[in-house]
């Protein structure tokens, strides 16, 4: 086995990046890192920066596409680190010291992140023996019933793997099921209203109106609990790990697929701030403390590498950034409030300054509370927007181009927005589980202006058939009219609804 | 080995059953040979992709960052701007998959069937290779090999005693010095020359010849992975034929009529000027409109492959294509003739899908 720990003067450049970090009030988990050759990171990047997954083909596709870029088109990847305590970070051997000390303050910051941040607060900190296990059970399932079934049923897991709630690990939702699965028989609704003790005051004490109004109520209640769910259930995963006529493996091998996608979830819903926070703070640390004269000009180099834009692209790194140095500043200067948002002068707010103070203390809040959808939702600026030369694009049928549509500050929040909640995925629900009072599903998809793509909806269709076993229905939107798309197992239908 | 070779694995069988499964059509496609390198071929294979509920991506569009007015094109259709995490996956909707071309004629065989070729009686042949992989005692100072020989001193001063590692100096003497030598192997050798012949006669369009050159690619990737060493010689011809090179080959465009023995007689004096039938395994793939100047010529090709050319050769393939004006006779002619001698093939090609067929018919007899 090679040695992997960090070499002596990259061991104090860490001790001294950490104790600058902790001066900076940055509180992380102990970091280990390793330094490994790149097809040994390439192949724990493939993995998802864990050493040990259970065996499935989109890893080895994974590690190709990555070994590849890296070949031909000269991508590299500076650094990884995990969300676990001890947090594993990876360093590229031979990568020079500079590059090193840059990547292991973007790391601790990362790691802070990873700890305070209140998305994070579910996570499985225990990740990395988690997954090892969850390798362990897959490959016994393999021994036991055979590699090409459980590829294949893997597969079908992976197809359905973003349909789970991405906030159910923070709050309470009603129950796919109350406990009184049997509705009593057909009685007939009686309403009782209160007491009457004098018949001529019946109408007045007890309305005709309300009475048939509670009856309506009681009824649809009634319907409720005849219904199955008897709430639209978001976590299609879950559900049909309830409810799915599975094998004892295939529940497991269920179970850990939707695991592992909630562990990774957070890391999706705060991409541009961790990033960004991670940014901020190896620009930081770098630029002010550690960087010695001779490297600042690498530095510089790396870091308007990891920065870039190009191509209209917008990237993750630099916008979270950007974005947290922007709100440094309003807060230092107090561009926040009721005084300042009703100011009209524009000369006026851009020099507005009241010597706050409060930036540091603000980002670190929002480091705490907020992901990227919050985030951008409050504190998105049209100045930001004009200054950073944000703007939307779309389709353009005629020229089979894409083109810059807008420079509208609404539309530009709009769309980030957009692409942000849910992760940029469609809104699925279970809406029926005995549809047609027949044990079919019945999909509904909450249509936000885009439709599905299509071929892959099938696909997905296909092989949710393949472990609910019953026919498939999903209400959509295609092209402005809604439709019912049906799978029996053989044959997909079509048919208007409205 | 590394962990995710095993994925890797599983991820390489998976894109050469694609492969294999749409091999057909890819048969049938010319621009495969434009991405052939020395060793590999690049193959487009559909994205590989795991579905799930996705939105479509062109309606939804996205948000970038850069200069440019409202109206401005920022990218191509199919190359949709990624936004990172933050939104729209980077537009990947081909895979390019390097294939060896060994691999590729793996695929080949298994998925035609074509059984290994028997080399006709060569098994006897071997070639005597000098490897300099020995060591010997005695040699010339210019293969002295030094690591060996330090190492015979420092062997020798260690067991007498004369080492002192606080003053290690090594000091060879004649004993100790090793020199590199060879050995010699032995290895069976077969070898293969591929003659192919082309009518450029008039008759003969653009089509015709891509359909030749998608054959020949594939005969060429088949008869590659048997043999180790592979000649390949070009003969067109129209009334008169002439030896080409592979350039010309593929694009040379003459006129005028079709006398197919011109080429015949060609590559029967190629054969035995520079392939002699008993050392050579000989491969001539003939392809025409089946046009022949009269029933002259075409009685003198059958009495030219009777007599001199079949006994010579492992396999006699003649491929027809189909064209505009040629009547087609030859592959008659030749099935009349000659048709129960397991020496030679016909097949007509009548459009790219029969490229298919026609390689299992040329390769599937294991000649």
């Amino acid at each position: 086995m090679k040695n992997t720990r960090l070499p002596p003067q990259l061991e104090a450049a860490r001790e001294e990046i950490e104790q600058i970090a902790r001066d900076y009030n940055l509180d992380f988990f102990p970091i280990i890192y390793e330094v490994l050759d790149y097809r040994t990171l390439y192949e724990t990047a493939a993995f998802g920066g864990f050493p040990t997954r259970y065996p499935h083909w989109r890893f080895g596709m994974e590690f190709d596409q990555l070994l590849k870029g890296h070949v031909w088109a000269g991508s590299t990847i500076y650094e990884m680190v995990i969300n676990t305590n001890p947090s594993y970070a990876y360093l590229l051997e031979g990568n020079e010291d500079v590059t090193q000390k840059m990547v292991m303050a973007h790391v601790t910051g990362h790691v802070d992140f990873f700890k305070n941040n209140m998305w994070f607060a579910h996570t499985n900190r225990k990740m990395l023996d988690t997954m090892a296990n969850h390798a362990t059970r897959i490959q016994r399932i393999i021994d036991r019933i055979g590699f090409d079934v459980v590829e294949d049923f893997i597969d079908t897991c992976l197809s359905l793997e973003n349909l789970i709630d991405y906030h159910s690990p923070y709050i309470r939702r009603p129950e796919a099921q109350t406990y009184r699965p049997v509705v009593a028989e057909e009685e007939p609704i009686e309403v009782e209203g209160l007491v009457v003790e004098r018949d001529y005051m019946r109408d007045y004490i007890n309305p005709p109106e309300y009475l048939e109004e509670r009856r309506k109520k009681l009824e649809a209640e009634r319907a409720r609990q005849r219904r199955f769910p008897e709430n639209p259930q978001k976590d299609i995963l879950l559900f049909l790990m309830n409810y799915a006529p599975l094998e004892r493996w295939q529940h497991t091998v269920l179970e850990i697929v939707r695991d592992e996608a909630y562990y990774f979830a957070p890391q999706g819903m705060t991409k541009i701030l961790n990033e960004g926070w991670a940014s901020y703070w190896h620009s930081t640390i770098m630029t002010q403390k550690v960087a010695s004269a001779a490297e600042i000009i690498s530095f510089a180099d790396l870091h308007s590498g990891v920065v870039a834009t190009g191509g209209g692209r917008l990237n993750p790194y630099k916008l979270g950034l950007e974005l947290l140095r922007d709100v440094e500043d309003r807060w230092n200067k107090g561009k926040f409030g009721k005084e300042y948002d009703e100011c009209e002068d524009i000369r006026e707010k851009k020099l507005w300054d009241r010597g706050l103070g409060l930036g540091r203390k603000k980002i670190f809040e929002i480091r705490r509370l907020y992901n990227d959808v919050t985030f951008i939702d409050e504190f998105l600026t049209p100045e930001f927007v004009l200054e950073n030369k944000l703007f939307t694009f779309r389709y353009n049928r005629d020229t089979d181009l894409y083109e810059i549509a807008s420079r509208e500050f609404r539309e530009i929040k709009e769309k980030l927005l957009f692409r942000l909640t849910n992760f940029g995925q469609p809104f699925i629900y279970v809406e029926d589980g005995n549809y047609n009072n027949r044990g079919e599903l019945y999909l509904r998809h909450r249509h936000e202006g885009v439709d599905l793509k299509m071929d892959y909806a099938r696909d997905t269709m296909r092989n949710l058939h393949k472990i609910w076993t019953r026919p498939i229905h999903l209400e959509t939107i295609i092209e402005e009219k809604k439709r019912l798309l049906s799978f029996d197992g053989s044959d997909f239908t079509e048919r208007r609804i409205d | 080995m590394k962990r995710v070779d095993r994925d890797l694995g599983r991820f390489r069988q998976i894109v050469r059953g694609k492969i294999k499964k749409d091999l057909r059509k890819y048969m049938s496609h010319g621009e495969m040979i434009g991405r052939q390198g020395k060793r590999f071929v690049s193959i487009p294979v559909p994205q590989i992709d795991i579905p799930q509920f996705r939105y479509g991506a062109r309606q939804g569009g996205g948000v970038g960052q850069g200069d440019g007015d409202v109206g401005d094109p920022i990218a191509q259709g199919d190359g949709q701007p990624g936004q990172g995490q933050a939104g729209s996956e980077p537009g990947k909707h081909t895979l390019e998959v390097d294939v060896s071309l060994e691999e590729l004629a793996a695929i080949l065989g298994e998925e035609l069937q074509l059984p290994n070729i028997q080399p006709k009686g060569k098994k006897n042949i071997v070639s005597e290779k000098d490897k300099y992989s020995g060591i010997r005692r005695t040699g010339p100072n210019s293969l002295r090999h030094f690591k060996r020989t330090y190492r015979e001193a420092l062997r020798r001063q260690i067991s007498a005693g004369d080492y002192d590692s606080a003053d290690p100096i090594v000091v060879p003497i004649r004993d100790d010095m090793r020199y590199r030598s060879w050995k010699e192997t032995m290895l069976p050798e077969s070898n293969a020359v591929i003659i192919y012949m082309m009518d450029v006669s008039g008759s003969m369009g653009t089509e015709q010849k891509e359909l030749v050159r998608i054959t020949a690619f594939w005969i060429e990737t088949w008869l590659r992975s048997q043999y180790k060493e592979i000649d390949i010689r070009y003969i067109v011809h129209d009334a008169a034929a002439k030896e080409v090179d592979q350039e010309t080959f593929y694009h040379i465009r003459e006129g005028g009529g079709t006398k197919i023995s011109s080429a015949y007689k060609l590559c029967n004096r190629l054969i035995d000027e520079r392939y002699p039938a008993a050392e050579w395994n000989i491969y001539p793939f003939h392809f025409s409109d089946g046009d022949n100047w009269g029933g002259g010529d075409t009685r003198e090709c059958i009495e030219l492959l009777k007599r001199e050319l079949l006994p010579k050769v492992n396999l006699f393939c003649y491929g027809q294509v189909r064209s505009l004006y040629g009547s087609g006779r030859f592959a008659h002619d030749l099935e009349e003739y000659l048709g129960n001698d397991d020496r030679i093939v016909v097949s007509e090609i009548a459009e790219r899908d029969d490229i298919y067929d026609t390689i299992k018919d040329f390769l599937g007899k294991g000649k």
